[in-house]
């Protein structure tokens, strides 16, 4: 018996050189990625939320209370600007202002109520509720109330801004479609151009086959993943909080409930069209609901155990676990237990009605 | 002498695509094919020819009926039987990116026991085209290289589905010379094809398939000797036709046919049926438009049995 040929290894090999020979793929799967990381990295780099503009209107050419306005620009939280038409509400509207302050008709007195003040806002945005406090703090402090001693603090602990929770998202999605379209689209590509058949004319073994498809894939990953999380880390500084080891875990079940899911819908499909759709299908609804680019959480309590059970999800809050809260694969039982019964099942299933 | 072993034996073979109504593409085969033969199913498209190798190939399971293959059966052997058989798909587009001999030593990967890579390779020719991806190659090697891969396990049985379809007749050629060594190692060769020279110049044997059906089984000379006759004339006239009794009657004459509004007639002796057919012009008082003669083959068989041609709009040749 010669073993100077085995089948796993030849076919690991042939994957990798055929991906590697096709430079579209290349793209899509490492620099898509990372452009998309970088970019939404710099869109949503927040800077510490201080500025409030607020717009000073003045009606029937009054000039505004002289004091209550050196008390705003003293601040030095609040832009102001000063306007005499209408024009604030396009500007309210748009979200150019945060606050518009309209102060009381007569002019002259300095003992005026505050009731006689309007303040315009817009209640749907946070930093226009946040300008009303502030606006009202000005207005309460020109009363004569000493506000209690208060020393600042600031929060400024790792995990908690936006790119920190992209990232595993972003990681959750690569895992997604390279386990989807890497193991589904590549078989039923197989199958449409009688690879498969052709295959199954040979003594190979199927585990052999579907294995080494598997383990391109998870060679594929691992640059990506690298490059993601090494690119996040210097450009970004995310860290991942919780055990290296663990994070190698969840991301290698990721990738196998997502292969899962793959070969089964190439169990079927005998066009790329069909395959195309159905894992688009699959994809679409879990970019939305699974919390990659905002948490799922904001969705009614009622559709919850649904999103919950979603792989993506459950992929996305195991990678949150690890990454930013630090848990151990233990504390996240819930998403895994999800992930590893979604890879059984759809391993099981595919496997049984696989055709070749 | 005992008779040689068979390397392929099956039994009243069915096979019934599901539909409405259903399709019985393969309505009871019976092969016995010895080992050594080069054995060739000819048919037009849709006689059944890929399904009845695709079972034997065990890539189908049969509606109902017996495959033996090397004496073993698909469904208990599989993994045994494989590893003795080469197969040549119909159309296998291999992967572009791959060279040829990268797809080889993928392909030999599978079998336990084979030649190496390179023999192969050489086997077919392609040496000069090994660091040549897949996707470069011209219709002719993609052919040479499908071969390669079902030779590279060593086979004792190979299957080839149509091998030269739509091939320019150099690489046919250079096919054929492959097909020929493989068998001239005592190995045997089952091939489908449409093309009646392919089947007349490599097969031992042919089974001629029409609707799922075996309609005439024997060798390329056997079956062509059954017309009564070797020779064809392929008169056309002026006008009207003569009525086909009157031709019937010349000397020499076995059978008269109608090809595609024409008159072909199954001719013994030419040098006799030739003048009585220039009299019986004469006589008749018609005017000969043209006069082929040429000798009979397997696409007479095919018409003669079933009136109808292997391909749609083949001619043949003269």
């Amino acid at each position: 018996m010669s073993h100077r040929f085995t089948p796993l290894i030849e076919l690991t090999r042939a994957r990798i050189r055929e991906f590697f020979r096709e430079p579209a793929a290349i793209f899509w799967v490492y620099g898509f990625p990372l452009i998309m990381a970088v970019s939404l990295g710099i869109a949503f780099r927040e800077k510490p939320k201080t500025q409030i503009t607020v717009d000073l209107v003045s009606r029937d050419g009054m000039a505004p209370i002289q004091s209550f306005r050196d008390a705003l620009t003293a601040d030095g939280r609040f832009t102001v600007r000063e306007l005499t038409d209408d024009s604030w509400r396009k500007r309210l509207r748009d979200g150019k202002t945060d606050l518009v302050i309209i102060p009381p008709q007569a002019g002259g007195s300095e003992a005026v109520s505050p009731a006689d003040w309007e303040l315009w806002q817009e209640p749907r945005r946070a930093e226009s509720l946040f300008a009303r406090q502030a606006v009202e703090n000005v207005l309460m402090k020109q009363q004569g109330g000493a506000p209690p001693p208060i020393q600042d603090q600031e929060l400024s602990e790792a995990g908690s801004r936006y790119i920190d929770f992209l990232v595993p998202g972003l990681l959750g999605i690569n895992l997604m479609g390279g386990g989807l379209f890497g193991v589904g689209f590549v078989l039923v590509d197989m199958r449409v151009k009688k690879l498969l058949k052709r295959f199954l004319a040979t003594p190979l073994r199927h585990g052999d086959f579907l294995l080494s498809v598997m383990l391109s894939r998870l060679i594929f990953m691992l640059p990506e993943i690298c490059a993601l999380l090494g690119l996040s880390w210097l450009l970004f500084g995310v860290s991942v909080q919780g055990s290296l080891l663990s994070l190698v875990a969840v991301v290698l079940l990721g990738g196998f409930a997502f292969a899962g899911l793959g070969l089964l819908i190439a169990s079927r499909a005998t066009t790329l069209e069909t395959a195309s759709g159905l894992l688009n299908l699959l994809m679409l609804p879990m970019y939305v609901l699974s919390g990659v680019f905002f948490s799922s959480d904001r969705f009614p309590d009622a559709v919850q155990p649904f999103i919950r059970a979603l792989p993506l999800t459950a992929l996305n809050d195991a990678l949150r676990g690890v990454m930013l809260e630090g848990l151990s694969l233990a504390e996240l039982w819930r998403p895994i237990v999800t992930l590893v019964a979604w890879g059984i099942v759809s391993f099981a299933v595919a496997l049984r009605i696989f055709r070749w | 002498m005992s008779p040689a072993p068979l390397a392929i034996r099956c039994r009243q073979l069915t096979k019934t695509y599901p539909g409405k109504p259903p399709v019985e593409a393969v309505r009871g085969i019976d092969l016995d094919v010895p080992v050594g033969e080069c054995f060739g199913l000819l048919g037009p498209n849709g006689a059944g020819k890929t399904s009845t190798m695709e079972i034997l190939e065990g890539l189908l399971p049969a509606t109902s009926g017996e495959v033996e293959i090397l004496g073993r059966h698909w469904g208990r052997d599989d993994r045994a039987i494989r590893e003795r058989i080469g197969v040549s798909l119909q159309e296998t587009n291999l992967t572009d990116k791959l060279t040829v001999g990268e797809i080889v030593r993928l392909f030999r990967s599978f079998f336990q026991q084979g030649l190496t890579p390179d023999v192969a390779i050489a086997q077919v020719a392609l040496q000069e085209k090994e660091q040549t991806r897949f996707g470069k190659l011209s219709g002719g090697q993609k052919q040479r290289l499908a071969i390669a891969c079902a030779l590279v396990g060593d086979p004792e049985i190979l299957f080839l589905d149509e091998p030269t379809t739509g091939l320019d007749p150099q690489s046919r050629r250079q096919l054929w010379d492959v097909i020929s060594g493989f068998k001239s190692a005592g190995r045997t060769v089952i091939l489908t094809t449409h093309y009646m020279d392919e089947a007349e110049r490599l097969c031992d044997r042919v089974a001629i398939v029409d609707q799922g059906r075996v309609i005439a089984l024997g060798s390329p000379r056997q079956l062509i000797s059954q017309l009564g006759s070797e020779h064809v004339l392929e008169p056309t006239w002026q006008g009207e036709l003569p009525p086909e009794e009157e031709l019937a009657q010349l000397p020499s004459v076995t059978k008269v046919w109608h090809e595609d509004g024409r008159l072909a007639l199954s001719v013994a002796e030419p040098h006799r049926a030739l003048p009585a057919l220039l009299d019986y012009t004469r006589q008749s008082q018609r005017e000969l438009a043209s006069l082929t003669t040429r000798h009979a083959t397997l696409e007479d068989v095919f018409v003669t049995l079933t009136g109808r041609h292997l391909r749609d709009g083949a001619q043949s040749q003269s």
